[in-house]
């Protein structure tokens, strides 16, 4: 899960990450309140998921309260790059920025640790200084137990070539945002750019998180979820704990395991290419089991998109047998039905593995009229596509 | 012959007495694989019946090892409590843990990842979140079915679970020495790497069939090191060439950034290093029948 601006911020304070004030609003009068908090001036900043903010005019400086009602109203609404701005940080004005910096501590896959990566050079995007001047991004690996302490953060400002007078506090800030880093289980927390300002103070100026969302268990995290941008039927499943991803296709894609479901979609997309380039729907892995109830549930997300014409279910018996399975999608289809919900959308169903043969039998003897079998992958994903390009 | 597991490999079980790990453990001893104990503290010195098999329960893995001579574990308790599973595996210096378990936290993954280096790397990691290993006709360690295929030539390494059922199923009459699903998560004990290595060392696999999926650069470093070092063919499947940017695709570490982990970039790789690529599973299948049938 990555988090706003302003949620980074409000983690960045609570492990003593320096930071400037600034609170989140979402209509354009709280903006009045919350500069006159401020002292009468602030910046209103839009709360996007997406870089180039700043460039796009979502970035504004307000000398009084009613300036910030204005640009705030400017902001609220407007969209950059696709993202809707549902909020506004209303932030204190910075200090005479002197120098800006960048540090961030993230996960490294490919040594399997943490990395810390550090510039002097901060202020826009860090693949761009590394790609023009590779010599002034340093790159320090993490022990995931050993963490960063005071050597190790000096280690980190050496090898940055961070300037003497502000070695000290860029420490600070290297310990402390490592706090946020570990205590949150984030696999990613940025700070760009990290300013010295006149006063010689070091700040977080602004900061970029992401959480693991495999470790909310541990975690209060209710608050930090973006209910408004979530695609309501991303919302549905997600409700039903289905692992769902909405695309932007016509075939409605139901599967068992992730990686047979992402090969699913690809091959669905190359049979689309004979088919009117139809696509598919979205990502849907029912898990294992695949019981009647988490079939019918998966069954009533993707035939409540509007965008699905046909749909692919596409299951492989392994521990689970496919005559399980196929009673599994019988009794779903009767359970939708029970339900009042109306099933028009042809599926294809090819199923494989253990027990293939009694479970094909499951579905030619339930004979039902908007069920077809077909008993290879490439061949479902063909006629499924095939489907949805008759139907558009 | 085949990699890392075999008919003499005797297992104990983290979690056996939870649903997941009896139902999976029931399935083990019924493909033959020699289950020696549990582990479960609570429960020590109990005796859990599967038919007529009686599994001895112990209070941690060290006295479970020092009671079966058990030389590999598999890791089925929840993804609360895996790290200190899979800690107390490496403290036991066990040569082989397999882990099960999804959903694990990255920063768990990472620590005791951290902590089998620090302890000398004795215990070789599988997973987490991967289906486990199989050793066909010999031993199966893990949640894949095992009678979907049959021992054979064919070594198998693949990051997903049911791709690895699909194509073991397709490639049924050829067979397998080993097939090992090594997980999708972002950290993960071994690698591509590590199979490959083992396959082309392992006299009894004469083609290798690897299996990725988008995200990271695993499949990228896994084609630099076939470059170099494999002289087997290896046959090679990725999947996820659909999937957008910034959407996570099932496995944690399934996810686009940027222009980093697409598919196309790892068939590219795989390619230039004389891997032949399928566009699906079962063009894939093809074309290990191709080599071998040849």
């Amino acid at each position: 899960m990555d988090l706003f601006e302003y949620q980074a911020r409000d983690l960045f304070a609570k492990h003593d990450v320096p930071v400037l004030a600034g609170e989140v609003i979402d209509t354009p009068e709280a903006a009045r309140a919350a500069t006159e908090r401020l002292g009468g001036k602030s910046v209103v900043k839009a709360q996007v998921k997406v870089g180039g903010r700043g460039k796009a005019g979502g970035v504004k400086l307000a000398a009084t309260a009613d300036e910030a009602v204005a640009r705030a109203t400017d902001i609220l609404g407007m969209d950059i790059k696709g993202h809707t701005v549902h909020k506004v940080m209303i932030a204190e004005t910075a200090p005479e920025i002197l120098e800006e910096y960048y540090v961030s501590f993230l996960l490294d896959r490919a040594n399997r640790t943490f990395l810390s990566i550090a510039s002097v050079e901060g202020g826009m995007e860090i693949e761009e200084v590394a790609a023009t001047r590779p010599e002034a991004v340093a790159k320090i690996a993490i022990d995931a137990i050993d963490g960063v302490d005071e050597a190790k953060a000096r280690e980190i400002v050496e090898a940055a070539k961070f300037p003497a007078e502000v070695a000290d506090k860029v420490v600070n800030v290297l310990i402390t945002l490592w706090d946020t880093f570990i205590k949150s289980d984030a696999l990613l927390v940025e700070v760009n750019p990290l300013a010295k300002v006149a006063s010689g103070d070091v700040i977080a100026l602004d900061g970029k998180v992401s959480l693991d969302d495999n470790a909310e268990f541990r975690h209060d995290w209710d608050e930090l979820h973006d209910k408004a941008a979530a695609n309501p039927l991303e919302a549905a499943a997600k409700e039903k704990n289905l692992n769902y991803v909405k695309l932007d296709g016509e075939v409605g894609i139901i599967g068992n395991g992730a990686g047979l479901v992402m090969s699913t979609l690809d091959v669905v997309a190359y049979a689309g290419e004979n088919h009117g380039n139809v696509k598919p729907a979205n990502f849907l892995d029912i898990g294992g089991g695949a019981s009647a109830q988490v079939m019918a549930n998966g069954l009533e997300i993707i035939l409540g998109d509007p965008d699905v014409k046909s749909v692919f279910v596409n299951v492989f018996g392994g521990i689970t047998a496919c005559d399980e399975v196929a009673n599994g999608i019988v009794q779903a289809l009767k359970l939708l039905e029970d339900r009042g919900e109306e099933v028009t959308k042809p599926l294809v169903v090819r199923l494989d593995g253990n027990n293939a043969e009694l479970g094909r039998q499951i579905l030619t003897d339930a004979n039902h009229p908007l069920v077809q079998r077909v008993d290879t992958m490439d061949g479902a994903a063909d006629k499924a596509a095939e489907l949805a390009h008759a139907a558009k | 012959m085949a990699i890392w597991l075999d008919k003499d490999s005797k297992v104990i079980v983290q979690g056996m007495t939870g649903a997941t790990g009896m139902k999976h453990t029931k399935l083990m001893l019924g493909d033959g694989t020699n289950v020696v104990g549990g582990v479960n503290p609570r429960k020590a010195g109990q005796k859990v019946d599967f038919d007529g098999t009686e599994v001895p329960v112990f209070g941690t893995v060290k006295e479970a090892i020092e009671a079966t001579g058990a030389n590999v574990s598999v890791i089925f308790v929840p993804e609360k409590f895996t790290k200190d599973a899979v800690v107390e595996a490496i403290d036991a210096e066990i040569p082989l843990a397999v882990v099960i378990t999804e959903g694990i936290a990255v920063h768990d993954s990472a620590s005791f990842w951290a902590y089998a280096g620090k302890k000398g790397n004795k215990t070789r990691i599988i997973g987490p979140n991967c289906p486990g290993i199989i050793t066909p006709g010999q031993s199966n360690v893990g949640i894949i079915p095992g009678d979907i295929t049959k021992p054979g030539r064919i070594g198998l390494v693949s990051k997903s679970g049911t791709l690895t059922y699909q194509m073991m199923y397709e490639l049924r009459e050829i067979g397998f020495s080993t097939a090992v699903g090594i997980g999708g998560d972002p950290i993960i004990g071994t690698t591509h790497i590590d199979a490959l290595a083992a396959f082309e060392a392992d006299p009894e696999t004469d083609l290798i069939v690897m299996i990725g999926e988008i995200g990271g650069d695993a499949e990228e470093r896994a084609a630099d090191f076939i470059a170099k070092n494999v002289t087997k063919p290896v046959v090679g499947y990725v999947a996820g060439f659909t999937a957008p940017e910034g959407k996570t695709m099932g496995h944690a570490g399934a996810i686009v950034s940027g222009s980093s982990g697409t598919a196309q970039a790892k068939k590219e790789a795989l390619e230039a290093a004389g891997v032949k690529v399928g566009k699906t599973p079962t063009e894939t299948a093809k074309l290990a029948r191709e080599i071998l049938g040849g």
